[in-house]
């Protein structure tokens, strides 16, 4: 907040909006310093594009359904980070406790025998718990949530260990949660869903419009909702096509893009979304608006390692065993990866959550191309850490515009 | 701004405020009174205690002895600045406690949004139609132009900031608006626009209390001008039966004054 009180800075933001009629509409975007999910959308495409051009394989049905169930936990976990770099924290550990979480699964349902109905809820809260923890370091003691989440990620590295100490590998065998990462719904039922999407997208879209102009409020041309819904349509319709050329919509899919739109509802159309971006934005703005923010920034703790726990469920799911590398290796930076690509700042208030999905499938497709290109291991993180780079110096580039159009 | 009182009923009188940071008086003696209807400027030096008699208005601070009376009737003393607002007393800080990402209409219900549904927060839906709605006349009212409700205030000047700050404060029907050196760190014609939307808000039957170092701005728009030195009130004016030397005066302890 300090810094739009300079007076240099007021007067350049008086400039700008002036100058900006004069600009094209891109131009003016870009000063601002808001780009929503545009650049990475193009990102996306264009990583498409060259990988379909060197193999063929990689847009038919049967890739883009692996496509799927490969970003199933990278988005789930991004989601839970997403939430985490709104109120401009960070948690480190998200990766590795899902891999506690995935052997904790593996503990409970295997050695202890419980059904899935128990198990994977018990795992759950789990999760929660150990949110409530790290939470409770941050904003309670005042650790920074860097050093309480670094701590974690050790901590539940050392739980994983712990748990998988006789076995190092343990297989699951419950066939309900094996289900969850290997089971397609049949294709009418995939259509029904795509149905469902954009019936409602079409209806809340309506009727907003008909509201605000009942309301006398300024009402968007019909072109854009037109476009919008047509654009939609085309979208949902393309990938049920698809993925119902080859076995289905994945389970795991249907549950990355549920918890995605039950989150973009929570964040940005209910009370708690707007408390949690304003917590995000001005955290003493917030509090002085009587916003309970130790609460606040606590929940959302909780529910990023919750998510993790859902994200640990899930890969144990996918390989069918809870292993000592659950969790590990690179999976820290593709998350990160994910949630900063897609659009969300680290510098808090900044994003939306659909940037998640966007940004696991970037990561995702990059991982996927690579591989069929038989590209070795050096070459992917290589790549890999270049975008990432990128997309974390595109949110620094953006934020200075945004401070010299003073707009902080 | 109920129509019922009197135009110029008094709204706030405090009497012999007192206030101690260990051995140290920040205040010893504050009493004025301010009216509906009519802005009342707090000046004074730095360390005057202007902002710690403005604190304790607010609810910020408790005093350590005195007086506060409310709509004519004594209050004691707010214990948090919630009991303040309830009683409709509301306080624009200088560095206005916006988000800067959130839009205009975000801002101006932050914390009390209106929501329809279930009553969980987490899961009831914002209103957001009503509010804009709602918020339009509020802005009318005071004469604010700024661009559309949904505009995120990061777009926004400083003075259509501060202009927001304050529909903002006036949206929750308050009686009684305090604001902290409103036009700091604006430039000419914000500062204009920031000037005439206070006497909008005593038009509009509000009683105002301005914080300012610019004499010149004091005399243009307030009504009463209150001084303070060392903790004490130590002159109250109609601002027509006094000159800016006077005040001055009053301001630096120097009677007389150089131009006498």
């Amino acid at each position: 907040m300090s810094e739009p009180d300079l007076p240099g800075n007021r007067s350049d933001g008086a400039e700008e909006s002036g100058a900006s009629e004069r600009r094209g509409v891109f131009r003016s975007l870009f000063s601002g310093g808001d780009l929503g999910l545009l650049p990475v959308a193009l990102a996306l495409i264009f990583i498409w594009i060259i990988f379909q051009s060197t193999n063929q394989v990689f847009l038919s049905p049967r890739n883009l359904s692996n496509l799927v169930l490969q970003i199933a936990v990278i988005g789930t976990l991004a989601l839970g980070e997403t939430l985490i770099l709104l109120i401009a924290e960070i948690d480190l550990a998200i990766a590795q406790f899902s891999g506690a979480a995935a052997a904790l699964l593996a503990v409970v349902s295997v050695d202890l025998g419980w059904p899935f109905w128990a198990s994977i809820p018990v795992v759950l809260l789990a999760g929660a718990l150990y949110g409530f923890a790290q939470g409770t370091m941050v904003t309670r003691v005042g650790v920074p949530s860097f050093i309480v989440t670094l701590a974690g990620s050790l901590v539940s590295l050392g739980i994983l260990l712990a748990l998988l100490a006789q076995q190092g590998t343990q297989l699951i065998y419950d066939p309900f949660i094996l289900g969850i990462a290997s089971s397609y719904v049949p294709g009418w039922a995939g259509w029904v869903l795509a149905a469902l999407v954009i019936g409602t997208f079409f209806i809340t879209s309506m009727r907003t419009q008909a509201l605000r102009r009942s309301k006398g409020l300024t009402v968007p041309p019909v072109a854009t909702v037109v476009v919008r819904v047509v654009a939609l349509t085309a979208l949902v319709i393309a990938i049920v096509l698809t993925l119902n050329a080859y076995r289905g919509v994945p389970v795991a899919g249907i549950l990355l893009v549920g918890f995605v739109a039950l989150f973009a509802y929570i964040t940005k159309s209910t009370p708690y979304g707007r408390h949690l971006y304003a917590v995000g934005g001005n955290g003493e703005a917030a509090r002085r608006a009587g916003i309970n923010v130790t609460g606040l920034r606590l929940s959302i703790f909780v529910l990023a390692s919750t998510f993790a726990a859902a994200g640990g469920i899930i890969g144990a799911s996918r390989l069918g065993a809870a292993s000592t590398t659950s969790g590990g290796a690179n999976l820290l930076l593709e998350v990160v990866g994910s949630a900063v690509i897609g659009g969300t700042s680290l510098f808090g208030g900044r994003g939306d959550v659909y940037g998640a999905l966007i940004g696991a499938l970037v990561i995702g497709s990059v991982e996927n191309g690579m591989d069929l290109l038989g590209a070795p291991s050096s070459t992917r993180f290589l790549v890999e850490g270049a975008i990432l780079l990128a997309a974390v110096t595109l949110d620094t580039v953006l934020r200075r515009q945004r401070l010299r159009a003073g707009r902080a | 701004m109920s129509e019922a009182t009197p135009e110029r009923a008094e709204i706030l009188r405090l009497e012999g405020l007192e206030k101690r940071f260990g051995a140290v008086y920040a205040l010893s003696s504050v009493s004025f009174a301010v009216h509906r209807g009519t802005v009342t400027a707090l000046v004074g030096d730095n360390g005057a205690g202007k902002s710690t008699t403005v604190k304790i208005v607010a609810g910020v601070e408790r005093p350590d002895g005195g007086a506060l009376h409310f709509e004519g009737a004594p209050v004691g003393f707010f214990s948090n600045p919630a009991e303040a607002a309830e009683r409709g007393i509301q306080t624009v800080y200088q560095d206005l406690a916006l988000c800067d990402n959130l839009s205009i209409v975000a801002n101006m219900y932050l914390g009390r949004e209106r929501r329809s549904g279930p009553r969980a927060s987490f899961l009831a839906q914002l209103n957001q139609l009503d509010m804009e709605q709602e918020a339009g006349p509020v802005l009318d009212r005071l004469g604010i132009r700024v661009p559309p409700l949904t505009t995120p205030v990061a777009s926004l000047s400083g003075g259509q900031r501060q202009a927001v700050a304050v529909a903002r404060a006036v949206l929750w029907g308050s009686k009684l608006v305090i604001m902290d050196e409103p036009t700091a760190a604006l430039g000419v014609a914000q500062t204009r626009m920031v000037l005439r939307l206070i006497q909008q808000l005593a038009h509009n039957g509000l009683g105002v209390i301005v914080i300012s170092h610019n004499l010149q701005q004091v005399f243009e728009v307030s009504d009463h001008i209150v001084v303070l030195r060392q903790g004490r009130t130590v002159g109250d004016y109609a601002k027509d039966e006094v000159t800016p030397d006077q005040v001055v005066s009053d301001i630096t302890g120097v009677s007389g004054g150089m131009f006498a």
